[in-house]
């Protein structure tokens, strides 16, 4: 599903991505672990085409062809769903409606009968429960005034909606507490299907416990420095990143 | 016609004596009185210049509106407009009812004032002046004090025309009455000086809606006069939209006096015009007296829009609270210039002030300037500025959700509007002037969805 190869990325003149290397397959659930300023974030504003970072060298092809260039919008049509960090507040902007719109372009963009209020109501009352939100914060402005708590779970909501092929969950367990984290965990665990995939970036292990990866990736300074298993989260977990980071730079030199 | 501004002066003055020799002629004495000493002030005054070191007009230059041809068709009459053009202009509800002005002379045909409600008169101020002058003369020009600004005094030279609106006491009036001030070029007229004089006996609540629209494309000057004086315990909800031509100058003073315990609410709506200065001047006569004004305005080409605020708390446990948003494109400017006073004695005054732009282009300029001139230590005062670009984490998050940049962007403008929006009181507006926004960014943008 998605392909990425010797990805740089950079922020201004300041190189962020120094070369990932990442497969990821349709039903398969890959995190992302790495210290702060590793570059974790930079790697899932990036697939979503953020266009505050640029793609200095390397390639993102997703379903075979590349996503270098391509608007965020277009990507967002194509399947691709970032779950933001720190979600975006839109004062102004009604919550139901901005998701029917965004619901409606990527719809239309496949040719397909966009969604009258009534419809997509029902729909949006359905996946509500799926992450145990109350419906009432659906008709306020967007993120306005939502808890911290309630922002990740609205960047869930708007996933079960969206049924996207590629989700990238820029740190859902950031900042929430142990209930609020088990239920964004049940809410992507609700959403898993064979054929869809998820890319999910934490600095810790604990959400792990809830959402079990296939793949488990730590990315140290802008690379990958080592891909394994679940119980990589764990060694991480137990061992911390400096031992990871250390035997980076050994890597490095050696090579 | 192309004098420059010192013979554009005498212009107004020669036009203003075949203005009082024919159909102005007919007024009482003293309004009579009235425009000859506005004229006096007037020649004394001429046109405010930046150059005087003059700080109200230090943004805005009104060279271009000292400028325009001066023309007068002879008074009582009025270039014909058609009903449907009327309809198609006016906001509101069709059945508000309408007094309806054509380059600042009431047509009688145009207006409809037969569902006024009981309590309330509506009618031509030259009409008012002669048939009840006991409750016009108390007011007028009490308030828009000509002597020192140049634009009520060449208004108040040519008062004749106008609206007259009276609530009685203790009326309740539902549905807002309206005032329609067109402009056309059908007429011989390029300056018009439409009067209003609003009168809200106490316990009376009531609300208008003052609007300006153009017919036609060219250059015009249209100087404004309202008057509103809102008595003890009453409310009123004041609109003033403006929809002018590009090729127009628009100026206004508006002078609202608020007597004990009243609330008085204005949104001040300006989306046309070349050039706009508004001054909006509010006195507390009496103490226990609250005020909202709000306003938004989107300006774009070469468009200049200048908002002129001054409150004066004269008197104690009064509170007002202001919110402006602009929206610039273009190379359009904007102004706001708020000024708040508290008098000395005026203890317990509450009085807030926001103005907020945002630059949807690099080559739009905002100046806003919060002036607070306070002779009194037990206050709450507070204000809060800014002039920004559009959040591009804001829209980078509506992209990332399927919703294409162009209409990422007319959302996220409109949404930076709605707080303005949100706070209008009727909702028949609410939902027009949501329209007129969506409206104007379409022109702008394209279609956005």
């Amino acid at each position: 599903m998605l392909q990425i190869t010797d990805l740089h990325a950079a922020i201004g003149d300041v190189e962020i991505l120094k070369g990932v290397d990442l497969s990821v397959s349709a039903g398969e659930v890959h995190a992302i672990m790495g210290p702060n300023g590793s570059g974790k974030s930079t790697l899932a504003n990036v697939l979503a085409g953020n266009p505050s970072f640029a793609v200095t060298s390397g390639d993102v092809l997703f379903e075979g062809e590349s996503l270098l260039g391509a608007l965020p919008e277009d990507r967002a049509r194509a399947g691709i769903f970032l779950c933001f960090q720190h979600p975006i507040e839109v004062p102004g902007v009604r919550l139901d409606h901005f998701m029917r719109a965004g619901f409606n372009a990527i719809r239309k963009s496949k040719g397909m009968d966009e969604f009258d209020v009534l419809k997509f109501d029902r729909l949006l009352n359905e996946r509500v429960d799926v992450v145990e939100m109350d419906r009432n914060l659906t008709k306020r402005a967007v993120n306005e005034g939502f808890s911290g708590g309630e922002k990740k779970r609205n960047e869930v909501l708007q996933m079960a909606v969206f049924e996207p092929k590629l989700s990238i969950l820029d740190e859902p367990d950031s900042g929430l507490d142990v209930d609020a984290l088990r239920i964004v965990a049940a809410g992507i665990n609700q959403l898993r299907r064979p054929d869809n995939a998820v890319i999910l970036v934490t600095h810790y292990q604990r959400i792990l416990n809830y959402v079990v990866p296939d793949r488990v990736h730590v990315l140290i300074d802008g690379r990958i420095v080592r891909s394994g298993g679940k119980e990589l989260a764990l060694e991480v977990e137990s061992r911390g990143y400096d031992h990871l980071g250390r035997s980076a730079e050994a890597i490095t030199a050696s090579g | 016609m192309t004098q420059r501004t010192a013979t554009q002066e005498e212009a107004y003055l020669a036009a203003s004596a075949s203005f009082e020799s024919n159909g102005a002629s007919q007024d009482p004495a003293w309004a009579r009185e009235l425009r000859r000493d506005a004229l006096d002030a007037f020649r004394e005054l001429g046109f405010p210049t930046a150059r005087r070191g003059n700080e109200e007009w230090k943004y805005t230059d009104v060279t271009p509106i000292a400028r325009v041809p001066v023309r007068f068709g002879p008074a009582g009459t009025a270039p014909r407009v058609d009903a449907e053009a009327v309809a198609n202009t006016a906001l509101g509800g069709p059945s508000w009812p309408q007094l309806v002005f054509v380059n600042g002379r009431y047509s009688d045909a145009l207006s409809s004032v037969d569902a006024l409600p009981s309590g309330v008169t509506a009618a031509s101020l030259a009409e008012a002046m002669r048939s009840t002058p006991e409750l016009v003369q108390p007011h007028l020009a009490r308030f828009a004090e000509y002597r020192d600004n140049a634009f009520a005094a060449l208004n108040t030279a040519f008062l004749h025309d106008g609206a007259f609106l009276h609530v009685a006491r203790g009326a309740q009036v539902e549905a807002p009455i309206r005032l329609l001030f067109l402009s056309t070029d059908d007429g011989e007229e390029t300056v018009d000086h439409p009067r209003a004089l609003i009168v809200a006996d106490r316990e009376s609540s009531a609300s208008v809606l003052e609007s300006y629209a153009s017919l036609s494309a060219g250059e015009r000057l249209t100087n404004a006069v309202t008057e509103i004086v809102v008595g003890a315990a009453a409310r009123l909800d004041y609109y003033k939209v403006q929809r002018q031509s590009e090729q127009a100058y628009h100026v206004t003073n508006t002078h609202v006096a608020l007597e004990r315990d009243s609330w008085f609410s204005s949104v001040n709506v300006d989306v046309g015009g070349r050039l706009t200065r508004n001054n909006l001047n509010l006195l507390t006569l009496a103490q226990d007296c609250s005020c909202s004004l709000t306003g938004f305005y989107m300006v774009t080409g070469r468009q200049h829009v200048d908002n002129q605020v001054i409150i004066d708390h004269a008197k104690p446990y009064t509170t007002s609270r202001e919110l402006y948003k602009g929206i610039l494109d273009g190379r359009s400017r904007s102004v706001f210039h708020g000024s708040i006073i508290v008098r000395e004695g005026a203890v317990k005054v509450n009085a807030n002030q926001v103005d907020k732009n945002l630059l949807l282009s690099d080559q739009a300029e905002a100046d806003t300037k919060p002036a607070f001139w306070i002779y009194c230590d037990d206050v709450k005062c507070g204000h809060g500025a800014a002039c920004g670009q559009m959040d591009p984490m804001a829209l980078f998050y509506l992209r990332s959700r399927g919703i294409d940049e162009r209409t990422a962007r007319g959302l996220l403008t409109r949404a930076f509007l709605s707080e303005v929006i949100e706070g209008v009181a009727n909702e028949t507006l609410r939902s027009q002037l949501d329209g007129l926004v969506a409206a104007t960014l379409r022109e702008w943008l394209g279609d956005v969805g």
